[in-house]
């Protein structure tokens, strides 16, 4: 390449030669037998969230709330696709994205023809996926902990889509609530063996500011709106 | 930029005279501030065990820093194994060059930015836009500065001092926008206009809140969603981050994104934590071409090699020491007068830009601990104001201080002379109001603004000895032992 | 038990009855009170401004004064800081280290000293009156003194109590910074000062001489209703 690397060696050099002296620790933490702090640790100080599946729902639901997101429970893909049609039909929406996935291609049949579906697989218009009323993506977890949604560029159809429509959909499976962040984590690890997708992020509820007099102010950038559309 | 500016002790005092006097200005940053602390507890309080919390997160970022060569050159194998490229940058001059080298090459015009107070630390944006190169500030509060040419006054508020209605004006002003009082209408303006600007952009420069080794990650922390567009939607992006910023494990971030939320904001988890390993991967969807990381230095390495003050690089950005400073909440953030503000810059800025300079910044302050107090990763940050001010006496004594010092200590080994000089301290009270606030007032700077207490008659010393005969001669009298 | 006091130079000077009202506590409680003729200041004037060297000079008279003590009592919360906290970092690695540490050791803040030491929490005390506590950040931060000056005031007869909002804000005192920044300082006088006028109180009381001379000095200046007593005064009166 042609514009380098900098100055790598000097900057790594002043690093170590600074390393050299000794700076105490001055606030050792709790350790376990075998040193360091670890996520078990974490478990212990963070908030705490029970361990049965109910307590985890139930703590999502009351964090969804606080955070304004919308948690629709669905029993089947049938009442999901309702919930969409209906809302679509409402505020008479024109187009949807969405990309492939095995639960989005079980909706995407049952939306009203009406409706424009916006696949973003093979690439899509920068212009066009803005004016969309609506993403509709799946996630790979769902974080009791802290309320989150955790998409992957893999996972909700690349960076984009999850982000810059006003409204975004997430097709999600109880099964996928895990209990805390540090289970995130290790259940990423395992699912893509490290070989991770380019982004990981967690969402957790609707884009906000408090720029202005320290309002809140929902959809800044990203969705005003977030539904989880929450089947068993 | 004026020919002779004046020292920025100076410009300091001249600035924190202005704004600690404006009483309105104050009020709305008090304002801004007021739900802040409940906020932060309430959250602080579902935590089981803070301080257990705080002390981990100290110790990995101890882990980190003290070991920073080995976790930089891990991060940046397994970036750049993934196809991202590393740049390190000795100084501001350097950083800047790369990116505007960048830009040329790839034929850039028009770029998107999300938060980055490294961006700012380096002059970036003046630079660009001296190249002619368009460029928009994505986050709503440095957007609304942007407009207005002001730095952030803060570096996770960047607006908090202003009322809505300037906000309107000033986009009545920049954008022909009608006037509203509604921040809701506000911020959808500032929506508007940025969709252009992410979708035009060629390039995304972002900031970066932790570089994660193992996984060779850059994360990313914001409410807005603006950083995911700006690093989703452009060709190019450019992540300027300090070297310091390492945490060892993608698993720590369970740690430290909550840790983060809830000193900076009071939130459980702020709105977007987005972890970025490369630029797109073979058979993604979306995403930019390339990624660059510009590692910076730019005087990290000095303060790396002060053992005693160290743990300063252990700062994530929260804002929290600024939050609770009452000096940082009665002069604002532009009195500063540097890229970093509040207690922590106080800190660093000596180190960073030169003590001699910024020494002031760390005179300037009570030495309350609100910030060490509430500082997440446990940073002694009041004490090193301490050490600061050690250390700029030190390397270059103000002649007339030391010699007050000095006199000081002369008066202060001498008892006698001490109990002496007491003595006539009734004797000042009487006379001090004939020269109370005039031009020969000793204590002006004080009385000018303050009543200063009368001494009595009889010191504390001497009521004591009165008091110990009084008794000795009371135990004769009742012929106690 | 042999109660040595630290009485700092602007007690000694300017607030006596601070000193005295300590002095009164400790004996109606059968304590013995000592008060070394020798003891000057703590040092720490130049010691925050910078000049560790003249510090170090000043407060090694301070060790060797009070070497013999027992128990050390100081009356104000930030010269307290200084023997406790600031002392065994001012001599790390100096000769009189193991000293330092030594004072640092047996220094307790008045109020703590008489909860946390002597286990008293009702000294028989009685004050009229509606007041309001400030803590200053020394006592509050370096010595972690929060809970035991409101245990005391509790058991003070007709005293009514009420917390002043940010209460442990700072009221900018700071030492030097009250005079090298004094308009910062004032203006965070003015922000405590109206924090104290908002709880409607007559009295502010507070562990820290020094507060009280920055809260004082603002009152009297511009409010000139509300009065400023030391923690020990309150304790001390009948």
């Amino acid at each position: 390449m042609s514009l380098g690397t900098g100055d790598r060696a000097g900057i790594l050099g002043r690093v170590r030669e600074a390393l050299r002296e000794k700076a105490p620790l001055k606030h050792p933490a709790e350790r376990s037998a075998g040193g360091e702090p670890t996520t078990a640790h974490f478990r212990e100080w963070l908030p705490p969230v029970g361990p049965s599946i109910d307590e985890k729902y139930a703590l999502f639901v009351k964090l969804s709330e606080q955070l304004r997101s919308e948690l629709l429970p669905c029993p089947d893909i049938a009442h999901a696709a309702a919930t969409v049609s209906a809302l679509a039909q409402q505020l008479s929406w024109k187009t949807l994205a969405l990309h492939r996935g095995s639960l989005l291609d079980q909706i995407a049949p049952l939306l009203p023809p009406e409706l424009a579906l916006i696949y973003v697989d093979a690439g899509y218009d920068k212009d066009a996926l803005e004016a969309c009323d609506a993403g509709i993506t799946e996630c790979d977890l769902l974080v009791a902990q802290t309320g989150s949604v955790c998409v992957t560029s893999t996972s909700a159809g690349g960076r984009v889509l999850s982000v810059l429509p006003p409204h975004h959909f997430v097709l999600a499976r109880r099964s996928q609530l895990v209990t805390d962040l540090s289970e995130a984590y290790s259940t990423l690890a395992t699912r893509y063996r490290e070989n991770y997708p380019s982004m990981i992020s967690f969402i957790t509820g609707p884009s906000r500011t408090g720029d202005i007099e320290r309002i809140l102010v929902l959809g800044a950038h990203g969705p005003k709106r977030l539904t989880i559309l929450l089947l068993s | 930029m004026t020919a002779l500016a004046d020292p920025p002790s100076q410009q300091f005092q001249v600035d924190a005279n202005r704004t600690s006097s404006d009483s309105p200005r104050r009020k709305a940053v008090r304002h801004a501030l007021s739900n802040y602390q409940a906020a932060r507890d309430r959250t602080g309080a579902t935590f089981t065990d803070w301080k257990s919390a705080r002390a981990a997160a100290a110790t990995i970022k101890h882990e980190a820093v003290n070991h920073l060569d080995q976790y930089l050159e891990e991060f940046e194998k397994k970036f750049t194994a993934r196809g991202g490229k590393v740049f390190w940058a000795n100084d501001s001059k350097q950083a800047r060059d790369y990116i505007l080298d960048l830009a040329e090459e790839k034929g850039v015009r028009s770029i998107v930015k999300s938060k980055a107070m490294t961006g700012e630390e380096i002059h970036l944006n003046e630079a660009l836009l001296e190249k002619g190169y368009g460029v928009v500030e994505s986050d709503l509060g440095e957007y609304i500065q942007q407009l207005k040419g002001e730095a952030p006054y803060h570096f996770v508020f960047p607006c908090m001092h202003l009322r809505r209605d300037e906000i309107s004006d000033l986009f009545e002003k920049e954008l022909g926008t009608a006037k509203t009082d509604s921040p809701e209408e506000l911020t959808m303006i500032a929506r508007r206009v940025l969709r252009r600007a992410y979708i035009e952009a060629d390039m995304g420069i972002s900031g970066g809140n932790f570089i994660v080794a193992d996984t060779g990650m850059i994360s990313i922390t914001e409410n807005e969603g603006n950083a995911r567009l700006t690093v989703g939607l452009p060709k190019i992006h450019v992540a300027l981050i300090g070297i310091e910023k390492v945490v060892p494990r993608l698993g720590d971030l369970a740690l430290f994104l909550p840790m983060l939320a809830t000193a900076g904001t009071g939130q459980h988890l702020t709105g977007y934590n987005s972890m970025y390993g490369g630029p797109r991967q073979p058979g993604e969807i979306d995403g930019p071409d390339e990624f660059h990381v510009v590692f910076l230095d730019n005087h990290r390495t000095r303060l790396l090699a002060d053992p005693e003050q160290r743990d300063a690089l252990h700062c994530i950005r929260c804002g929290a020491c600024l939050n609770v400073c009452p000096i940082f909440k009665n002069i604002g953030g532009h009195t500063y007068g540097t890229t970093y503000q509040g207690p922590i810059g106080s800190v660093i800025t000596p180190h960073f830009r030169g003590l001699e300079d910024w020494k002031h910044l760390s005179g300037a302050s009570s030495l309350c601990g609100a910030c060490t107090e509430t500082c997440p990763v446990g940073i002694d940050i009041h004490h090193h104001l301490l050490h600061n001010r050690r250390n700029a006496a030190a390397q270059k004594p103000a002649a007339g201080e030391q010699f007050l010092w000095k006199a000081f200590t002369f008066l202060m080994k001498r008892p006698a002379l001490y109990r002496l000089a007491t003595k006539f301290a009734p004797l000042g009270s009487l006379l001090h109001p004939l020269i109370a606030r005039t031009m020969v007032d000793p204590v002006r700077s004080w009385t000018d603004t303050r009543e200063f207490p009368a001494a009595p008659l009889h010191s504390f010393r001497a009521q004591f000895k009165t008091h110990q005969r009084a008794q000795a001669l009371a135990s004769n009298l009742g012929g106690t032992q | 038990m042999r109660v040595t006091l630290f009485v700092p130079c602007f007690i000694d000077s300017l607030y006596p009855n601070v000193g005295m009202a300590m002095v009164h506590v400790l004996e109606r409680l059968g304590h013995t009170v000592e008060f070394p003729e020798n003891q000057t200041c703590c040092g720490q004037p130049p010691f925050n401004s910078g000049y560790w060297d003249e510090a170090r000079a000043v407060a090694s008279k301070q060790i060797a004064v009070f070497k013999d003590a027992e128990v050390i009592l100081s009356g104000s919360g930030s010269c307290g800081a200084m023997f406790k906290v600031f002392y065994p970092e001012l001599f790390h690695g100096q000769p009189l280290e193991a000293e330092a540490k030594a004072i640092a050791a047996k220094t307790w803040e008045f109020s703590e000293f008489l909860v946390n030491k002597l286990g008293v929490t009702d000294l028989g005390a009685r004050f009229e009156g509606r007041a309001t506590f400030h803590d200053g950040c020394h006592g509050l931060r370096e010595l972690g003194t929060k809970l035991a000056p409101r245990e005391l005031l509790k058991h003070v007869k007709g005293l009514e109590l009420v917390e002043m909002g940010e209460a442990e804000t700072c009221c900018g005192f700071g030492g030097t910074f009250a005079v090298k920044y004094p308009q910062i300082s004032t203006a965070m006088a003015e922000v405590k000062c109206n924090s104290i006028q908002e709880t409607q109180a007559d009295y502010v009381i507070s562990n820290d001489s020094s507060c009280l001379m920055q809260i004082g000095g603002w009152l009297d200046r511009n409010v000139g209703s509300i009065k400023c007593l030391h923690l020990a005064e309150v304790l001390a009166s009948r």
